[in-house]
């Protein structure tokens, strides 16, 4: 006779994880399914070829919420996060634009391309660190629903109104500009340096089907501030053992609580009886009964595939068809016999330990963006590179180094689809624009995985690919992710909650939305 | 001698703010740079023998109440508005025209997408409901966010029960629609490109975005306000022209005791110890007055008019911050004859011929003007003003309005020298004869209205006939900019009027009546 | 790397213990023997030269640079004499100080400014509108400050140019070896003293001249450590020690205004608006809510502290920055924020913020100390500043 669980969660990426590592510690029978043979979903580190790890799709870490590090003691189960000191931008005059870890040697650097910037700096990290003081607290905010009348509500909403009536007005509007405008316009009103910019706006740009001259692009350039208020020393950093090993330290304190954690589980249909959730049946057929269902997946696959419309309202299952997903980012993995050559700075140096962003000037992005708007991938696209092996020698083998290179623009839908020969032309738009920058890197290449929306999706199920499980747009943030009077976690179905990266606040390695959703559920077991 | 009140520029903003302030008893001095009232609704004889008006037949939609208000009817006003809406012509010899009447549209629409025309009744009423909510909004001073002061609570909570009215569902879906772009919102309706494209263009008026940019969904309902439901991106004329509704505004003003003078350049607005004292023209002489309110755009008024060294640099920084990239250029054609649309009646060409197959074609024309080019595809918006009024042209002549967009002020490289000004007529020419073939050779005369035309003549900057771009962070207490949202300034006595002030171009004469209301609020408090 | 002064080649072959520091991107020297005492000596007796190349300098030039500064700076810059140099603040629109600084009007057309913070961007944004130039000149000109009694007769030598004329905050043009300089008569110590601008590629030969000319006088070049002391002595404020910039402040309770840190001389209220004047018309009427002040630490409560626990008085040998609360009656009513000992006063001193009514002089405050790891209070004196103010300062 099977037991029941108290909790089921489906999907073990980081937020299936961490909503099962906080029901466990509060005392929960908890059972993760995960479909593949390793948990961590888009983070996950696979050896690929002998001897050289990847993190195959997601690869650096900013915005991990410290208060989860904290709650669940990640770094006794092995979490160690260690700094990206540098942002370098080759140019295409030969020059290159970098942020190094200090100030004062960023501030020189940048007064080689403007001095009036090298000032701006300053102020606009000021007013960045007041947006990202004021923002914190809606990340780790329920979203209150507008219309409901219900006194939670109300009062969610009066909190909410508060808090924006405190920062004061000069706050209030910079931080409405903020939510509101590109990142190209946004940052247009502090520098003159384009490839600063274009930088800059390109951490704006990541996850999302836009360019740096489309409105609502600008709220991102808070990440790189967010580490800051949270008393880390640095934005961005990259997890010891790849981004995988995030995740096998949230499944490390998962099980220490005593959950239950089942690999090669895949789940095909929730059950619902009477508008209610009795527990979800296996792809073996198996059925698994639990008080309570928690979908990490993405709405759509949740709602649309597993659950099915005939269970749903008409209304919830048109918002929910025509949220956005729109996967536009995919993933060069390269296993390296020599490190690359940069024309811009040859040789060794501290600028191969951090960011090599090749994002020279916004209408080298705005153009890559316009091949992907009419359903090509970017013919040069704009890339994040990190060499993992140079921050973390485990992840190649002596000598050798791995490289990761975040491409944008791969759109899902892709003209023609992804077939194989596409995804080889892909990957070799990636190495030629490379090339041009650091000319060594083709004899360089030992392996090379390319890794396409087509390939997100079906390797991880995230739908069309996108990393955020859906796009972080104004109209599907805060109240209204994943649909309107359902962004509290919870789901027209009882008992079937969600806890995916596609409810508030999304997006990144993150975890805020699977902590939330804990929460969420304690509270109305209660 | 000081005056009570100096109004810079006479365009139709001014007059009504002169209007409304000399309907109340204040003694009003307007001022206009050039030797017609107007502004870009001035009408001038730019091919000789036809009246052309640069801003294009349209002086934007006058708010029912304004006329009423200032009983511009009784003055001779008298508005026509044409049945067709919108004609969209088709590669192929198709076109799909959008009329006031809801019915007759979804007819219409049945031609292209069966589905699309069952949901446009659904779609037309959700549209009115937005444009309702706007309205309201759009009456009143913008309420100080997010900190209202006592005398914003009766608005805030007017507007909260206008918003809820909408009930549930469609509150939270106005919340969700307006910062969306126009190309996901109507791919949440339709499946037709034509229609699709038809509807966008009203989306992507004047503004430096192409349909996929956030915020253009916005833009659409803002130029749905105070239309009749239905009406699609409807329009009305002023028979004889937007000039004629300036002349009856500048009657109507000198009515009530308001004194006008064209010709009358200010070159300085004189601010003393943080005041505003009066007025400097051109030609030297000096105007004292208690209080100064500006039509003018914020930027020209604050970067040129008043001397730097009395506003705070950061106030100055976020005026000049204030974005109005002019994207337009305006092409008057002199046909010897009427273009032919094929399948396209006289009736369907009484408002505006949309040159927008399709959102991927917009989105396009936009492409181009991002890297500093005119659209080589570009978003045309025709009227035939003649079809009403025949007598603005020679007898069986016509004239042709364009609006090309984007023909962006920024042109890289070179600038706008006469030979890209020429190019931009060719272009409005050769691609309304791939529609109307007959086009290209019944021209008689062309002028273009560039803009940088528009900045050197009216002095409009970046010649942006909006005063600003109505994006997302450019409206309600954004606009001008933050902090500055109720018509006053930084510099006591000093006001603005005009559409750069809430709730902006597209609707004549709001923003200088809801300045004009502010203004008699605080004199009588 | 961080950059090096021109003045490198020379400071470094005098570094006996590698007590580098950082100042504004710079490596400079804190103390060059293994202590400060001596190099802090030579200010008061003798000659000290400080290289102070890392301040931030901008050439304002043209017809308008008077008035682009008058629209910034709270001094009146336009009845400034050419040869004149003005300590002056500057403040945002509500009155609160960003930085402060020296104009110096090299002619009638040409200022040059300087100030401990970047500044190109607010002068920029200052600019609209005016007819003139702004050139950032930070590292185009090499300074040099010798500070003492015998630092007159240095520079005379050094320059072969009679000095007795050149008043408190003046500046004469010069030439040390061959090399033209400005010689202003101006510095960062409280003392009779000098600073000495040049064009950095020749900046070398002027360090050597003025201490071949100086060795007969006891020259001594002295690091950060005792500069940090001296101007203890001399009530001299420094940015982001004793105030924050308005544009650097994270929130309203970080930032003065000129007021507040009783540099109220520097505002000329008279003259046409500047940025912040109406808050500064305003806030004067008000008066301040705080007062920048002295506060000497009585030496007997002190002494009596230490006793109790069978210690004689233990104090730090360098000036601190640090927060430090000062109270009255059990409330606290105040900070200081910067103190030393004064090996010439024989007294403990410090400079601090008190809130309006505990800022009038010899009022009895008290200050905490840090007696064998337990916190303590020891009576504590308001004084005006400076601590320090000879008169060959002036003379």
């Amino acid at each position: 006779m099977s037991t029941t669980w108290d909790a089921i969660i489906i999907g073990g990426g980081h937020n299936g994880l961490v909503t099962a590592a906080y029901l466990a510690r509060a005392g929960k029978k908890v059972l993760v399914l995960e479909r593949r043979h390793l948990v961590g979903g888009a983070a996950v580190t696979e050896e690929i070829f002998p001897g050289f790890k990847y993190s195959v799709f997601s690869y650096v870490v900013s915005l991990l919420r410290p208060e989860i590090i904290r709650d669940l003691d990640l770094p006794r189960h092995g979490l160690e996060i260690l700094p990206l000191e540098s942002t370098v931008t080759p140019l295409d005059n030969g020059d290159y634009l970098a942020a190094w870890g200090d100030p004062d040697k960023t501030r020189r650097e940048i007064a080689r391309h403007s001095l009036r910037d090298a000032e701006a700096m300053t102020e606009f990290g000021r007013l960045m660190h007041h947006m990202a003081q004021a923002v914190k607290p809606i990340l780790a905010m329920m979203p209150p629903d507008p219309t409901s009348l219900s006194p939670r509500d109300l009062a969610g909403l009066l909190r909410f109104g508060r808090h924006f009536r405190d920062l004061g007005q000069e706050r209030f509007h910079a931080l409405y500009k903020l939510m509101t405008m590109s990142s190209a316009d946004y940052l247009d009103e502090w520098f003159e340096t384009d490839a600063l910019k274009a930088t800059k706006s390109a951490s704006g740009i990541i996850g999302t089907f836009l360019g740096p001259r489309s409105p609502g692009t600008a709220y991102v350039l808070l990440h790189h501030y967010m580490g800051e208020i949270d008393g880390s020393f640095r934005a961005w950093g990259f997890a010891k053992g790849g981004t995988g090993a995030i995740s096998e330290s949230i499944a490390g304190a998962a099980r220490r609580f005593g959950a239950e954690i089942r690999t090669e589980a895949g789940v095909s249909k929730i059950l619902v009886r009477r508008g209610g959730t009795s527990g979800v049946v296996l792809e073996n057929g198996e059925e698994v009964r639990a008080r309570v269902v928690v979908s990490s997946l993405d709405p759509h696959r949740t709602f649309l595939q597993l659950v099915g419309d005939e269970h749903l309202p008409d209304e919830f299952v048109s918002d929910i068809r025509r949220y956005k997903f729109r996967g536009s980012s995919g993933k060069v993995n390269l296993a390296l016999g020599e490190l690359p050559n940069f024309t811009c700075l040859p040789g060794m140096g501290p600028h191969l330990r951090g960011a090599m962003s090749i994002s020279p000037s916004i209408d080298y992005l705005e153009r890559a963006y316009d091949d992907a708007k009419y359903g090509e991938f970017s013919r040069a696209p704009y890339m994040d590179i990190i060499i993992p092996s140079m921050i973390d020698p485990g992840m190649a083998p002596p000598g050798k180094h791995v490289m990761s290179i975040f491409v944008q623009y791969a759109p899902y839908n892709v003209t023609g689809g992804w077939t194989d020969a596409k995804r080889d032309a892909f990957g070799d738009a990636v190495v030629e624009t490379l090339s041009h920058y650091a000319p060594n890197i083709k004899q360089a290449i030992l392996h090379r995985q390319v890794v396409t929306p087509a390939d997100i999706e079906r390797t991880t199920g995230l739908t069309e690919g996108n990393i955020f499980q859906g796009e972080l747009s104004l109209h599907q943030l805060f109240f209204l992710r994943p649909a309107p009077s359902w962004a509290q976690y919870r789901s027209p179905i009882r008992r079937l909650y969600q806890c995916g990266a596609g409810t508030h606040p999304g997006g990144g390695i993150m975890g805020a939305s699977g902590r939330l959703a804990a929460l969420r559920i304690l509270s109305d077991g209660r | 001698m000081t005056r009570e009140l100096i109004i810079i520029g006479g365009g139709i903003n001014g007059l009504v703010a002169a209007t409304y302030l000399a309907k109340a008893g204040v003694k009003v001095l307007l001022l206009e740079a050039r030797d017609a009232l107007g502004g870009l609704a001035a009408g001038a004889d730019q091919i000789p023998g036809y009246r052309c008006d640069v801003g294009g037949c349209d002086a934007g939609w006058l708010l029912p109440d304004i006329a009423a208000d200032l009983q511009l009817d009784a003055a001779g006003l008298e508005l026509v508005t044409p049945q067709a809406c919108v004609c969209s012509p088709q590669e192929g010899g198709r076109a799909l025209t959008l009329w006031a009447d809801p019915a007759r549209t979804a007819e219409e629409i049945n031609r292209f997408s069966p589905d699309d025309a069952h949901r446009w009744p659904e779609f037309t009423a959700q549209v009115a409901r937005f444009a309702a909510v706007l309205e309201a909004i759009y009456a009143v001073a913008p309420p100080q966010v997010p900190d209202p002061e006592a005398r914003d609570l009766g608005t805030l909570l007017r507007l909260g029960m206008k918003l809820r009215r909408l009930g549930k569902r469609e509150m939270v879906e106005f919340l969700r629609v307006a910062p969306m772009s126009v190309a996901e919102w109507l791919d949440d309706w339709f499946k037709s490109d034509a229609l699709k494209g038809a509807l966008a263009a009203g989306g992507i008026t004047r503004i430096f975005q192409g349909p996929r940019g956030a915020g253009t969904a916005f833009v659409f309902l803002h130029h749905q306000v105070g239309r009749p439901a239905g009406a699609m991106r409807g329009a009305h004329y002023v028979r004889g022209g937007p000039g004629a509704l300036a002349a009856i505004l500048a009657n109507v003003a000198k009515g009530y005791g308001a004194d006008i003078r064209t010709t009358a350049p200010v070159r300085e607005i004189v601010v003393r110890d943080g005041k505003a004292i009066g007025v400097a023209l051109e030609t030297g002489e000096h105007l004292a007055a208690h209080q100064v309110v500006s039509s003018t755009d914020p930027r020209r008024t604050f970067s040129r008019m008043v001397d730097a060294g009395q506003l705070d640099p950061e106030f100055l920084r976020a005026v000049r911050n204030i974005k109005c990239r002019g994207a337009v250029a305006t092409v008057h054609l002199a046909l010897s004859e009427l273009p032919r649309f094929p399948g396209v009646t006289e009736e369907a060409m009484g408002g505006a011929i949309t040159i927008a197959p399709s959102l991927d074609y917009l989105e396009h024309a936009y492409d181009d003007a991002k890297y500093g080019a005119v659209s080589r595809r570009p978003y045309l918006e025709a009227r035939i003003p003649t079809l009403l009024d025949s007598s603005l042209a020679p007898a069986g002549k016509h004239l042709v309005t364009v609006q090309l967009q984007y023909a962006p002020y920024h042109l890289r490289p070179g600038g706008w020298d006469d030979r890209a000004r020429s190019q931009v007529s060719d272009l409005v020419v050769e691609t309304l004869s791939a529609y109307a073939p007959n086009v290209r050779g019944s021209v008689v005369g062309r002028h273009v209205t560039t803009p940088r035309d528009l900045e050197d003549r009216y002095g409009l900057t970046e010649g942006h006939a909006y005063h600003g771009e109505l994006t997302l962070d450019q409206i309600l207490f954004m606009r001008p900019v933050a902090g500055w949202a109720r018509y006053r300034t930084p510099v006591e006595g000093l006001y603005l009027c005009g559409a750069g002030t809430h709730p902006g171009g597209g609707l004549a004469g709001a923003a200088g009546r809801n300045a004009a209301r502010e203004l008699l609020k605080e004199r009588r408090a | 790397m961080l950059k090096e002064s021109p003045f490198h080649p020379r400071t470094s072959a005098l570094m006996e213990g590698f007590a580098w520091r950082r100042w504004a991107g710079y490596t400079m020297a804190s103390v060059y023997e293994l202590t400060h005492e001596r190099e802090y000596h030579a200010v008061r007796s003798s000659a000290a030269l400080f290289d102070v190349t890392p301040l931030y300098k901008y050439l304002i030039r043209g017809r308008d640079a008077a008035r682009l500064l008058d629209r910034i700076v709270t001094r009146d810059v336009a009845k400034s004499k050419v040869g004149q140099v003005l300590y002056t603040t500057w403040c945002d629109a509500r009155g609160k100080v960003i930085d402060d600084g020296t104009v110096s009007r090299l002619d009638e057309t040409t200022f040059r400014m300087t100030s401990a913070d970047p500044s190109i961007r607010w002068l920029h944004l200052n600019a609209s509108g005016l007819d003139c130039t702004i050139e950032d000149v930070s590292e185009r000109i090499a300074a040099l400050s010798l500070q003492g009694p015998l630092s007159r007769v240095i520079l005379e030598q050094a320059s072969e140019q009679d000095l007795s004329g050149l008043k408190y905050f003046r500046l004469t043009p010069a030439k040390i070896s061959g090399v033209p300089v400005t010689i202003s008569r101006t510095g960062y110590t409280g003392d009779l003293g000098y600073e000495i601008w040049v064009e950095a590629p020749r900046a070398l030969p002027v360090w050597d001249a003025l201490i071949d000319s100086g060795r007969g006088y006891g020259i001594t070049p002295a690091g950060l450590l005792a500069l940090d002391l001296v101007r203890n002595e001399a009530g001299l404020l420094l940015i982001d020690v004793d105030y924050i910039s308005a544009h650097h402040a994270l929130i309203e309770s970080q930032m003065s205004t000129p007021y507040e840190l009783s540099l109220g001389w520097t505002v000329a209220l008279d003259k046409d608006r500047f940025n912040g004047r109406d808050a500064l018309i305003a806030e004067k009427e008000r008066g301040p809510a705080w007062r920048f002040m002295g506060v000497e630490v009585d030496w007997n409560a002190l002494e009596r502290l230490f006793a109790d626990v069978g210690l004689p008085p233990k104090l730090p040998t360098t000036a601190w920055r640090a927060s430090v609360p000062l109270y009255m009656g059990g409330v606290q009513v105040g900070y200081a924020t910067s103190g030393c000992w004064s090996p010439l006063l024989k007294r403990y001193i410090a400079l601090a913020h008190l809130e309006g009514p505990y800022g009038e002089p010899d009022t009895v405050v008290e200050m905490e100390v840090t007696v064998e790891h337990r916190r303590k209070r020891a009576g504590a004196t308001v004084r005006a500043l400076p601590f320090f103010n000879p008169p060959r300062k002036r003379a």
